[in-house]
């Protein structure tokens, strides 16, 4: 199965200064070559702060831009890996094992197998 | 030999040693987080090396051996700041694995024991089974339990915590703590069975799947231990199974064991139980798992269900009542008496167990009434036992045999209903 791994921080924690935070982003670096060593890496990208970003919404046909996502917390969206693990327990212990999980936060979201009934809500 | 060749052949070791490899890295390395990395990572070279190098000759120690340096590794980059040297040197001179099967068993054993620990929460014991021994994913876990990934996962991840920070150890309990351990390994083989076994919903492959998996387990007990309460309860799933094909109709329904079509009950699982309920009473201590399966093998050996030994029934669960004196045994046992002694005498055991209590709102105690009751004439009372019983269960099948029940005492009786 294909698990999104979507890691939060705050900015201010992590571009700090702190040994921490600098040692986490200097692990960064080389996590991508241990996650294809182990056949679990299909793909990686860091993601710009949300000042460079813009939503765009539409409705009754219009198309609304705004700037930013203006989240209400401290901690945003800063990258996205894409990979493949057997269940959501290794998923899970793939992601603990990324840098940024010691400085912020690693949300697994399993990709959707359209090949399953959509959820009932 | 071609590089297709090499990788069915990675595939196919990944199905049938992936379990056995990782319970032998448990051991070496010492925990699971480490075991799973380095399973990963000998798969991942197995299919670089495979291909090139030709597949080897005993691809489990192969695999062994590649996860074990590649955790040396792992654990050498990470060592560059903590003095973990001297614990990285006793990894590295550790004994190399003599590819024994017997030790490779020894090693699927030790994991059950630990994934069963009583110090671990009982659905974490089940799920962790489950997942490492049993080679489940945590989705699957989860659609067998009708629970979210995430709470199997939150479960596992626990348990796993718990091993690691309390250090349980991963190993065979000793003879003194033996019967107190191997019990709740037991009963989590014959959950993981039921669960395959009971279930009337959900995917019905997953479940067979499920039945599979705790029989080769109890096997595994068995052949290693030897206990007679290990061999009781490999006897009754085996005898279980033997009529799986018989439970239920094409509708789906329940069918009783006295109506199911006994030629085509599994003739060989039936002999192999017979054997290993004899082996069990020769040690003579019999314990409830002997038991229940003796008494499910008079069932399984009678020719027709007129023919059942119910005089052999009736003693046996006497002596069960004795062990495990619980208001369902003997509820079973007055079911048994009617058979025996006709269904006077079963009614009037039926309404001494419903009479102390503690299965009022249990369907079966309220079925087996109804059927004294209604195998007495006494079809009002009857009739009333089987609405009781209805109020009181929402699983469909057994709804439905119940209504059917009703319908028959109705259609047979014209004149006598209100």
């Amino acid at each position: 199965m294909r698990y999104a791994c979507l890691i939060y921080y705050d900015p201010k924690t992590l571009f700090g200064g702190s040994p921490e935070a600098d040692a986490a982003l200097d692990e960064c670096a080389t996590y991508d070559v241990t996650l294809k060593e182990s056949g679990h890496f299909v793909m990686g990208e860091a993601l710009e702060l949300p000042e460079e970003a813009m939503t765009v919404r539409v409705r009754d046909g219009k198309m609304s831009a705004v700037d930013g996502p203006f989240m209400e917390t401290k901690e945003m969206l800063g990258g996205i890996i894409l990979i493949e693990a057997r269940d959501l327990n290794e998923a899970a212990r793939v992601a603990s094992g990324h840098p940024l999980a010691r400085v912020g936060a690693v949300e697994i979201r399993p990709v959707v197998d359209f090949s399953q009934p959509r959820p009932e809500l | 030999m071609s590089a297709a060749d090499a990788r069915a052949a990675v595939e196919t070791a990944y199905r049938t040693e992936k379990r056995r490899v990782l319970a032998t890295l448990i051991r070496l390395l010492g925990g699971f987080e480490a075991a799973e990395e380095a399973l990963q990572d000998a798969f991942a070279a197995a299919t670089e090396q495979w291909p090139r190098d030709g597949i080897p000759r005993n691809p489990h120690a192969w695999l062994v051996s590649a996860g074990r340096f590649k955790a040396i590794d792992r654990r050498r980059r990470q060592a560059r700041l903590a003095g973990l040297l001297p614990e990285l040197a006793a990894l590295a001179e550790a004994e190399p694995e003599p590819a024994m099967s017997e030790h490779i068993r020894d090693d699927e054993l030790r994991l059950i024991f630990t994934c069963c620990h009583p110090a671990l929460a009982p659905d974490a014991r089940i799920a962790l089974t489950l997942r490492e021994v049993g080679g489940l994913t945590t989705e699957e876990i989860a659609r067998a339990h009708l629970v979210s990934a995430p709470t199997v996962a939150q479960r596992i991840v626990r348990a796993k915590a718990k091993i690691r920070d309390e250090a349980l150890a991963y190993e065979v309990p000793a003879r003194a703590e033996l019967p107190a351990r191997l019990d709740s390994v037991l009963r989590v083989i014959y959950l993981v069975f039921n669960e395959g076994y009971c279930a009337t919903e959900g995917p019905s492959l997953t479940r067979t799947d499920l039945c599979a998996e705790a029989i080769r387990l109890g096997r595994l007990v068995v052949e290693l231990l030897g206990e007679p309460e290990a061999l009781g309860l490999l006897a009754l799933m085996l005898l279980h199974d033997a009529r799986r094909a018989t439970r239920v109709d094409a509708a789906g329904d329940l069918v009783l064991l006295e109506d199911q079509d006994r030629s085509l009950w599994d003739r060989r699982r039936i002999a192999e139980a017979g054997g290993l309920v004899e082996r069990a009473f020769a040690t003579r201590t019999v314990g409830p798992y002997v038991l229940q399966a003796a008494i499910a093998a008079v069932h399984a050996e009678a020719p027709s269900a007129g023919q059942t030994d119910w005089a052999r029934i009736v003693a046996l669960y006497d002596v069960l009542l004795r062990i495990d004196p619980s208001p369902v045994v003997a509820l079973n046992r007055a079911a048994a008496l009617g058979m025996r002694d006709g269904p006077g005498a079963g009614l009037a055991a039926v309404e001494a167990v419903l009479g102390q209590g503690g299965l009022d709102g249990y369907h079966l105690a309220h079925a087996a009434l109804a059927d004294m009751q209604r195998r007495l004439g006494l079809t009002e009372a009857a009739r009333a036992s089987y609405r009781r019983a209805l109020g009181l269960t929402r699983q469909p099948a057994e709804r439905r045999f119940l209504q059917s029940r009703l319908t028959q005492l109705a259609e047979n009786l014209p004149g006598d209903g209100p």
